[in-house]
C-alpha cells in the first residue's frame, strides 16, 4: 500500500511539472507581447524594451521559464536596481495591478475555497441524499420528485438561479442583505450570511447530476449478487443498504466529486461575478479583460495543481476503499 | 417420499412481472415438494422460471411489480405470509443459498473470514469474537480451504473460482440450515472443478441431514446426486420424476427431446447432433395451451387440445407429466427410443 | 497439401504485476506459451481447456486481435503475423470470428441487416447495390428468416443471435473462422442447432473452424483434430478419433471423465477421476509439467524436467512423461 501511495505521489510530481511547463509555453505562444502589456497605450517603444529586459522576455522560453521555477522556490525581484521583490513563492508580478501576483491569489483563493467548501457540502448532502432517497423508492413520488429536481437542475443556468436567488431572497424578500463578502477572521457572522446564497445556488446547480449518479449507481448495485447474497443471508435491509450498497455504490462518485471540487478551487467563474465574490473566477476574468498575462498563467497553473493533486487524492482513497485496486 | 410431511412443499405458485409489453408470467403454477434430507433437481433452460422461483422462495426481489400467489410452506408455516421481520429469520437460518458466480456473490469490500461470521452473527447476535473465528475456521475447514487461519483475512478477488465457491458454501451451511439452495452452483466453474463442488454439496448434505434444492439446466448435473427432478419449461412444469426413472422412462417431449439431445453429444460418432427445433416462446401473454406446442416433434401431434388447453399435470407411467398425449403413446415412444 | 492455417511456436506473454516504484512489470502471465498447429481447409480443430489455459487468447492471436510475442502464423502459405495496415485488412476477409456472448458480440443500436453487412461495407467486396440481396441470402444460410434484417437484436434468442453471429462471420467468404466457445452461453436444445448448422456450412462452403471450447463433449462431433490445452502450452494434439478413443495424457483423461454424462446408472462416480484443486494462476505456473500439482501419477522428474510433446502413434502427440499408453 505504501508503495502505492509513493508511485501515485511520485507520477502526481511528473504530471505537476508537465502542467506548468505547458500552460506557461502555451501563454508565452500567444500573439499578444507581453512586455507590451506593461505599461499603458501611449507607450514609448524604449520603456516596452526595458520592461522586457526587466522582465526577461527578451531571453529564450526555456530561461524564462526555469527563472519563474526559481521565483516559485525562492522568490523573485522583477527589475533590475529599483526593481519590486515578490517573496518566494513568486508567481510573477502584475504590471497593471502593480503587485506581486502571489498577493492576489492569496487574497482571492481564501473567497473562492469558501465558497467551494460549503457549497460542496451543500451539494454533497443533497445529491446524495435525494439521490438515495429517488433510488429507494424507485417508481414513487420521492423518485419523481428527485429526478424532476435534477432535470430542472440540470438545465438551469448558474447566473439564472444566482440572479433569481437575488431577486426573491434580497429584493422581493429582505430575508437576507445583499451579499458582500467578508473574510471568516474578520467577522464569521457576516462571513456565512454572505455566503449562504451562493452556496445554495452552486448546490443546487452541481448536485443534480449528483442526483442521477447517486440514484442509478444505488439501482445498479441492488441488482448484483451480492447483495442478494446478503438479503438471503438474512441481514436487515438497512444494513444491507447502507454496508453493501452504499458503500459500493458511492466508489465512482469519490472520484467525481474529488475532481469537480478540485477544478471549483481554481474559481467559481459565474457565482463569483454574479454575487460579486473578489474569488479566484473574479480575479481570472479580470485578467482576462486586462490581458494580464502574469495573472493568467498563475491562476490557471493554482487550477492545474489542484487538480492534480486531487486526482492523487481521489487515486489514493479509492485505494484504501476498494481492496481490489489495493493489491496491484 | 411422499409419506412424511415434506420439509419444503411449494403449491401452485405463480410468480408474475409486469412490463411495459404485458405480464411475464415467469412461474405459472408449479407445485412440488422437498423431503428432509432430500436432494431434489429443478432442470429448465434460460427463461424456464427456475430461478425467479428460487428468488420466491426466499422472498429476494419482492418489488411493487412482482406478483406472488400460491403458497410456499416451510415445516407447514406459509412463507409468503410471514412478515418481513420473521422471514428474515428464515433466510440463511432455515433456509440458504448457493449462487450461479461466486465471485459477483461474495461482497468485494469485505474479507471473507468477516462475511462468513457475519452470516452467523445475524442469526447468532452477541457471540464471543473468539467463539465466533473458531466457528469460521472450522467451517472453511469443512469445505477444504487449506490454510484457513490465514485465509480469513483474504479478500474474494484472491481467490480461484472453485475456492469462492467453497467459501460461499462455507457461508451457506454455517447456520446449518435445513433446506439449501443451491442456483446453478457448477456453472461458472471448470469442468474438472464442478464435480468436486458437486460431491462437496453432497457429503455435507449427509453430514448436516439438510435437504438440497439444486437448480440446473444440465441434465448431466443432475445424474450426479439427484433423486428428485422436476423438468420446467416456460414457467411450467412439464414432468416430474424420480431421476432413474426421467432418464430411463422420460415421458414429456421435452424432456425426451433434452435427453436425446444430451446423449447424442455423448456418443462418438461423428454426425449430426439431435436438436429441438425452434426457441423457447416469450412468456409475455403467453397463452391458455401447451407452452411445447411449436417445438413439439413428435410424430402424432400436436393433437387438436395443445392448441386450446393446458396440459394439466398427470400421471403417465412412472412419472408425472403435462402432456396432452395418450398414456400408450407416450410408453410407445419410450420402448423405441429409450429401451436400452 | 498447403494447410490454410498453420501455427509456429506461437508465445504471448502479457506483463503482470507492477509492485514497484516506476511500474516496472515484475512478472509475465505466459498465456500461450509454445504453441504450434495446423489445420487444412474445410477441416474443424478443436481446441479445448479450462480457464486460464489460453485458448481465448490463441483466438485473438490468430484473428489478429492482437499481435503475438513470437512465433508465426501462415495463412494458406502466407505469413501473415506482421501484417499491418491494408494488408492486414485484406487478411481478415480470410480469417474471421464468431464470439461466445451472442448478448454482448452484437450492437444494440444496428439492425441484423446493418450488422451483417458490415464486413460487405468495410472491405467493399460487394457493390453497394448488391448488398441488401448478399444479406438476405446469408440470413437465408443461417437459418434466419431473410425479412427480419430490419430487427434488432434485442427481439431475437440467443441461438438465433448466434446465427446473426455466424452470418457476419460468413459475409466475405472466410477460408477460416475461428469460433470461441460459440454455444457455451446457449440453452442446451439450442446448441445442437448451431452446432449442426456449422457443420451443414461447412460441407456447403469449405471453410475451415478453428473450435475452441471448455469442454470435451462439444467439439466431439464437430472437430476432425483435437487440441488440449493446459496453462498455455498443448498437452495432447491429435485426430479427435484417436484422442477421445484412447487419451494418453493424464489430464485429457481427467477432462473427458469431468464431463457429467445424462445417465445415473453409468455417471455415477463410476470411474470417474476427480482432480484435487484448481488450475494454477498462469502468473507463477508450476515448474516442470504444468499438470504436475493435480496429476495423480506425478514423480519427482515431473518437476524438474518439462515433458515434450512426442509422437504417440496414429498421428497423435502428447506431452507427458509417464502418458497412459496402450496395454
Amino acid at each position: 500500500m505504501l508503495i502505492f501511495i509513493a508511485r501515485r505521489l511520485l507520477f502526481a510530481l511528473a504530471l505537476l511539472f508537465a502542467v506548468s511547463a505547458f500552460t506557461y509555453v502555451i501563454f508565452a505562444a500567444l500573439p499578444s507581447d507581453p512586455a507590451a502589456l506593461t505599461c499603458g497605450k501611449n507607450c514609448r517603444p524604449e520603456v516596452i524594451a526595458m520592461n522586457r529586459v526587466r522582465l526577461g522576455y527578451d531571453k529564450p522560453i526555456v530561461v524564462q521559464y526555469g527563472q519563474y521555477l526559481k521565483g516559485i522556490v525562492k522568490g523573485r525581484t522583477y527589475g533590475a536596481s529599483e526593481g519590486v521583490h515578490c517573496p518566494a513563492p513568486s508567481l510573477g508580478y502584475s504590471f497593471r495591478k502593480h503587485q506581486c501576483v502571489t498577493d492576489l491569489i492569496t487574497r482571492s483563493l481564501p473567497v473562492t475555497a469558501s465558497v467551494a467548501l460549503g457549497a460542496f457540502v451543500l451539494w454533497m448532502l443533497i445529491g446524495i441524499g435525494l439521490g438515495t432517497m429517488a433510488a429507494l423508492k424507485r417508481g414513487r413520488w420521492p423518485d419523481r420528485l428527485a429526478t424532476g429536481f435534477s432535470v430542472v437542475g440540470i438545465s438551469l443556468p448558474t447566473f439564472f438561479v444566482g440572479l433569481l436567488a437575488i431577486m426573491v431572497f434580497v429584493i422581493w424578500t429582505g430575508l437576507l442583505p445583499f451579499p458582500r463578502y467578508e473574510g471568516i477572521t474578520s467577522n464569521p457572522a457576516k462571513w456565512f450570511m454572505s455566503l449562504i446564497l451562493p452556496w445554495f445556488t452552486l448546490a443546487i446547480v452541481s448536485a443534480s447530476s449528483y442526483v442521477r449518479l447517486t440514484r442509478n449507481g444505488i439501482l445498479e448495485v441492488m441488482n448484483e449478487e451480492f447483495v442478494r447474497l446478503g438479503l438471503a443471508k438474512g441481514l436487515r435491509r438497512r444494513t444491507l443498504i447502507v454496508k453493501y450498497v452504499m458503500r459500493a455504490a458511492l466508489l465512482p462518485i469519490v472520484t467525481i466529486a474529488g475532481l469537480d471540487f478540485a477544478a471549483l478551487l481554481g474559481g467559481a467563474v459565474i457565482t463569483e461575478s454574479v454575487f460579486n465574490l473578489p474569488g479566484m473566477g473574479k480575479l481570472s476574468i479580470m485578467a482576462v479583460n486586462d490581458s494580464d498575462l502574469p495573472i493568467l498563467v498563475a491562476t490557471t497553473l493554482v487550477a492545474a495543481v489542484f487538480i492534480v493533486i486531487a486526482n492523487a487524492f481521489v487515486d489514493i482513497l479509492y485505494g484504501f476503499l476498494d481492496p481490489r485496486v489495493r493489491s496491484y | 417420499m411422499t409419506n412424511a410431511t415434506p420439509l419444503l412443499s411449494v403449491r401452485d405458485l405463480h410468480v408474475s412481472f409486469k412490463t411495459n409489453d404485458g405480464i411475464v408470467k415467469a412461474v405459472d403454477g408449479v407445485s412440488f415438494d422437498v423431503a428432509n434430507g432430500q436432494t431434489m433437481g429443478i432442470v429448465g433452460e434460460s427463461g424456464s422460471g427456475k430461478s425467479v422461483m428460487v428468488s420466491a422462495i426466499m422472498r429476494l426481489n419482492f418489488g411493487t411489480d412482482v406478483i406472488v400467489s400460491g403458497q410456499i410452506l416451510l415445516n407447514g408455516i406459509d412463507l409468503l405470509a410471514l412478515p418481513e421481520s420473521e422471514m428474515r429469520q428464515v433466510r440463511g437460518r432455515d433456509i440458504a443459498m448457493i449462487f450461479q458466480d461466486p465471485l459477483s456473490a461474495l461482497n468485494p469490500f469485505y474479507t471473507v473470514g468477516y462475511q462468513i461470521a457475519e452470516a452467523y452473527l445475524v442469526h447468532h447476535p452477541k457471540t464471543p469474537k473468539a467463539q465466533v473465528e473458531a466457528i469460521v475456521l472450522n467451517a472453511l475447514d469443512k469445505v477444504g480451504i487449506p490454510d484457513a487461519r490465514k485465509r480469513i483475512k483474504s479478500y474474494p478477488h484472491e481467490f480461484s473460482g472453485g475456492m469462492r465457491q467453497r467459501i460461499v458454501i462455507a457461508m451457506a451451511l454455517i447456520n446449518k440450515p435445513k433446506l439449501l439452495i443451491a442456483d446453478e452452483p457448477t456453472t461458472a466453474l471448470d469442468v474438472t472443478v464442478q464435480a468436486q463442488i458437486l460431491e462437496l454439496i453432497d457429503s455435507l448434505r449427509e453430514e448436516n441431514n439438510s435437504a438440497v434444492m439444486l437448480i440446473t439446466h444440465d441434465l448431466g448435473v443432475v445424474a450426479e446426486t439427484i433423486q428428485q427432478v422436476m423438468v420446467m419449461y416456460a414457467g411450467r412444469t412439464a414432468e416430474y420424476a424420480a431421476v432413474q426413472d426421467l432418464f430411463d422412462t422420460p415421458s414429456h417431449p421435452y424432456t425426451q427431446g433434452l435427453l436425446r439431445a444430451v446423449r447424442s453429444f455423448d456418443q462418438s460418432t461423428r454426425g449430426s447432433l439431435v436438436s429441438i427445433s425452434g426457441t423457447p416462446p416469450s412468456l409475455i401473454n403467453l397463452p391458455e395451451a401447451c407452452a411445447f406446442r411449436p417445438r413439439c416433434s413428435h410424430e402424432k401431434g400436436p393433437l387438436s387440445a395443445c392448441a386450446t388447453q393446458r396440459p394439466e399435470l398427470r400421471t403417465i407411467g412412472a412419472s408425472q407429466s403435462a402432456c396432452h398425449l395418450s398414456a400408450d403413446e407416450v410408453s410407445r415412444v419410450q420402448r423405441e427410443a429409450f429401451s436400452k | 497439401m498447403t494447410p490454410i492455417l498453420e501455427v509456429r511456436d506461437v508465445k504471448k506473454y502479457f506483463p503482470s504485476g507492477s509492485s514497484r516504484l516506476l511500474q516496472r512489470p515484475t512478472g509475465q502471465v505466459k498465456a500461450v506459451d509454445g504453441v504450434s498447429l495446423s489445420l487444412q481447409k474445410g477441416k474443424t480443430l478443436g481446441v479445448v481447456g479450462e480457464s486460464g489455459c489460453g485458448k481465448s487468447t490463441l483466438a485473438r492471436i490468430l484473428t489478429r486481435l492482437i499481435e503475438p510475442s513470437s512465433g508465426s502464423i501462415l495463412l494458406d502459405g502466407e505469413d501473415v503475423t506482421r501484417l499491418s495496415g491494408s494488408d492486414l485488412r485484406r487478411m481478415r476477409r480470410d480469417i474471421q470470428i464468431i464470439f461466445q456472448d451472442p448478448y454482448s458480440s452484437l450492437n444494440p443500436r444496428h439492425s441484423v441487416g446493418e450488422i451483417i453487412a458490415t464486413p460487405l461495407r468495410i472491405q467493399k467486396t460487394v457493390a453497394k447495390s448488391e448488398q441488401a440481396g448478399r444479406v438476405k441470402e446469408l440470413m437465408h444460410l443461417v437459418g434466419l428468416n431473410p425479412e427480419h434484417f430490419n430487427r434488432y437484436p434485442h427481439e431475437f434468442s440467443g441461438g438465433q443471435r448466434q446465427r446473426v453471429g455466424i452470418a457476419r462471420s460468413l459475409a466475405l467468404n472466410p477460408k477460416v473462422i475461428v469460433a470461441d466457445e460459440p454455444v457455451s452461453a446457449l440453452d442446451v436444445s439450442i446448441q445442437s442447432q448451431i452446432l449442426n448448422l456449422m457443420q451443414e456450412l461447412q460441407t456447403k462452403l469449405q471453410v475451415a473452424f478453428v473450435f475452441i471450447a471448455h469442454d470435451l463433449s462439444v467439439v466431439r462431433h464437430i472437430a476432425d483434430d483435437v487440441a488440449v490445452m493446459y496453462l498455455g502450452k498443448i498437452v495432447e494434439l491429435g485426430p479427435a478419433r484417436t484422442v477421445y478413443g484412447h487419451p494418453t495424457h493424464p489430464y485429457t483423461k481427467a477432462l473427458m471423465s469431468a464431463v457429467p454424462v445424462a445417465n445415473p446408472v453409468s455417471g455415477r462416480k463410476i470411474g470417474r477421476i476427480v482432480l484435487t484443486g484448481d488450475v494454477p494462476s498462469p502468473i507463477d505456473p508450476p515448474s516442470g509439467c504444468r499438470f504436475r500439482t493435480r496429476c495423480w501419477k506425478a514423480q519427482d522428474i515431473c518437476a524438474s524436467n518439462e515433458p515434450e510433446l512426442l509422437d504417440r502413434g496414429d498421428g497423435r502427440v502428447s506431452a507427458c512423461h509417464f502418458p497412459e499408453l496402450e496395454a
